[in-house]
């Protein structure tokens, strides 16, 4: 029987995870007017162009807010933790944890992985 | 001449539903109860409603609520979900339904026992991957309050908003609760108590929190010939709007700016008041920073100067724009969704009929719904003229 690998993610987001796996993250980027976006669409936000393709990104980012969390809220959450929204040096904002150190809203922060069991790398972010 | 001037409409019906913990009733059986109290007051029947406004009543919100009420045949429905906004959404549906005579006697309500069913979650568990369960829910940020605590802690960043201002609002919100006999939290509080309170997602402690009550309520509407069996004062509807931004935390431009922004615009632009026009005004107080962004964007002040509005007990019994003055969500109660709660208590104030809490002479005030993850809002400005 020949094994094929079940494609994490949906139609729309599984090149982000294909390339998860790798450390690597994509982002969208409009052909036509420049404009990166997360997540992934069929047409460009900005300029409504379909001309999409994925780039690589280092993950530079500066962090726009975060939150220390003090709930337990699942068993797979240990308090206190720090969850961050963090603004791509290409515009985007993802949401995260920040490990590895503290950071404030304005600080520098850089890319890194947590390995999952049932899923690909999470990326995560740590102090710049 | 458009047709909400034309053909007013009419709150002439309000009624909360038992309140606190409610261990004998059902969420139906509570919501039918309230709904016969209102249309007392309308001077109507169940027989009479023609048009249903609920959500959060069973999987098809309106179907099994008009069956409950025995309402088998309406002529308008709405399920609309946006949250703890939705009824102030489904009063600017029902104002255009009756006002271009789609139906003409509309009950908007809700009920939960949440409390008593131990039922809010602070997860959203997905069965299949969505967006959120692929890029938030991994990395356990709580629903909702964790999304509100960024925007505080952005808000803060941005404008220099403090602790100790957002402490203002649940302490003005306390006193006003200690003036009302039906508020679940009545004990003196000061802004040291809140500050003294447990971080739950910093900046937000468990004091800058709503209470996690059952409770609901259902109001009426009709046309101004109905409302003239009205056994109280009909209260009119002058305007309201509604909006969203996103549901997403990663989503669009602003954490700091609302969906109060369009919802007020629209909400006063059909009144034809502004702020300045407004005796008092219900925000909903999920959380402390939920009223703060939404005196902002609502125009009571500029963006950035709600810390500074807020202070000196501007909100409170006695201050320039009383706010929350059943206790709000913060020490009054919070079902879940306290929209219909935030409509009932502009109507009590504006037939004068709020007791203890009762303010001077009020002519226009304005309930504002907020819902979601900070997602929603919806704003409707009633008078007694």
């Amino acid at each position: 029987m020949t094994e094929t690998k079940q494609q994490y993610g949906d139609p729309m987001t599984y090149p982000i995870w294909e390339a998860a796996a790798r450390y690597e993250l994509l982002i969208q980027h409009c052909k036509v007017c420049g404009h990166y976006q997360f997540y992934p669409r069929p047409f460009c936000l900005n300029c409504d162009s379909d001309q999409l393709e994925w780039k690589r990104v280092s993950g530079d980012a500066t962090v726009y807010s975060k939150t220390t969390v003090h709930l337990k809220i699942a068993p797979e959450f240990d308090p206190p933790y720090v969850v961050a929204l963090v603004e791509l040096d290409e515009g985007p904002r993802m949401l995260c944890n920040i490990e590895g150190g503290a950071a404030e809203i304005g600080d520098r922060v850089k890319l890194a992985w947590r390995e999952r069991e049932d899923a690909p790398p999470l990326p995560i972010w740590m102090p710049a | 001449m458009n047709d909400w001037e034309k053909n007013p409409v009419y709150i002439v019906g309000a009624a909360e539903t038992a309140l606190g913990a409610v261990p004998d009733q059902t969420t139906y059986s509570m919501f039918s109860l309230a709904a016969h109290e209102a249309l007392d007051e309308a001077g109507l029947n169940v027989k009479d409603v023609d048009g249903i406004f609920t959500n959060y009543m069973g999987e098809e919100g309106t179907v099994q609520v008009g069956e409950y009420l025995g309402i088998l045949a309406p002529r308008y429905v709405d399920s609309t979900d946006i949250g703890g906004a939705a009824y102030e959404a489904h009063v600017h549906h029902a104002m255009m339904a009756i006002a271009n005579g789609r139906c003409e006697v509309a009950i908007v309500g809700y009920a939960s026992r949440q409390r008593s069913e131990r039922a809010r979650s602070m997860t959203m568990r997905q069965s299949e991957l969505t967006l959120t369960a692929q890029f938030e829910s991994p990395y356990g940020l709580p629903m909702p309050i964790g999304h509100y605590a960024m925007i505080a802690a952005r808000h803060m960043h941005e404008y220099g908003t403090t602790s100790e201002q957002l402490a203002e609002i649940a302490v003005a919100a306390r006193q006003w609760a200690q003036l009302n006999p039906k508020a679940w939290k009545r004990d003196p509080m000061t802004a040291e108590d809140v500050l003294a309170s447990r971080v739950i997602c910093d900046p937000l402690r468990r004091l800058d929190c709503c209470l996690i009550t059952d409770g609901g309520g259902v109001i009426v509407l009709t046309n101004k010939e109905r409302a003239r069996d009205a056994n109280k004062k009909p209260i009119r509807v002058l305007g309201a709007g509604e909006s969203h931004t996103r549901w997403n935390i990663s989503q669009g431009p602003s954490l700091t700016t609302t969906a109060a922004k369009v919802s007020g615009e629209q909400a006063f632009g059909m009144a034809g008041v502004t702020p300045a026009d407004v005796d008092f005004v219900q925000p909903y107080d999920s959380f402390t920073i939920t009223v703060l962004t939404a005196l902002e964007d609502l125009g009571f002040c500029e963006k950035g100067e709600g810390g500074a509005f807020v202070s000196g007990g501007r909100l409170a019994p006695g201050g320039d724009l009383p706010a929350m003055t059943s206790g709000g969500g913060l020490s009054y109660n919070h079902p879940g969704a306290l929209g219909v709660l935030l409509l009932i208590e502009t109507v009590r104030q504006l037939r004068g009929e709020a007791g203890e809490r009762q303010l001077a002479d009020p002519k226009i005030g304005v309930a504002h719904g907020v819902g979601g993850l900070l997602s929603t809002a919806a704003t409707v400005v009633m008078t007694n003229d």
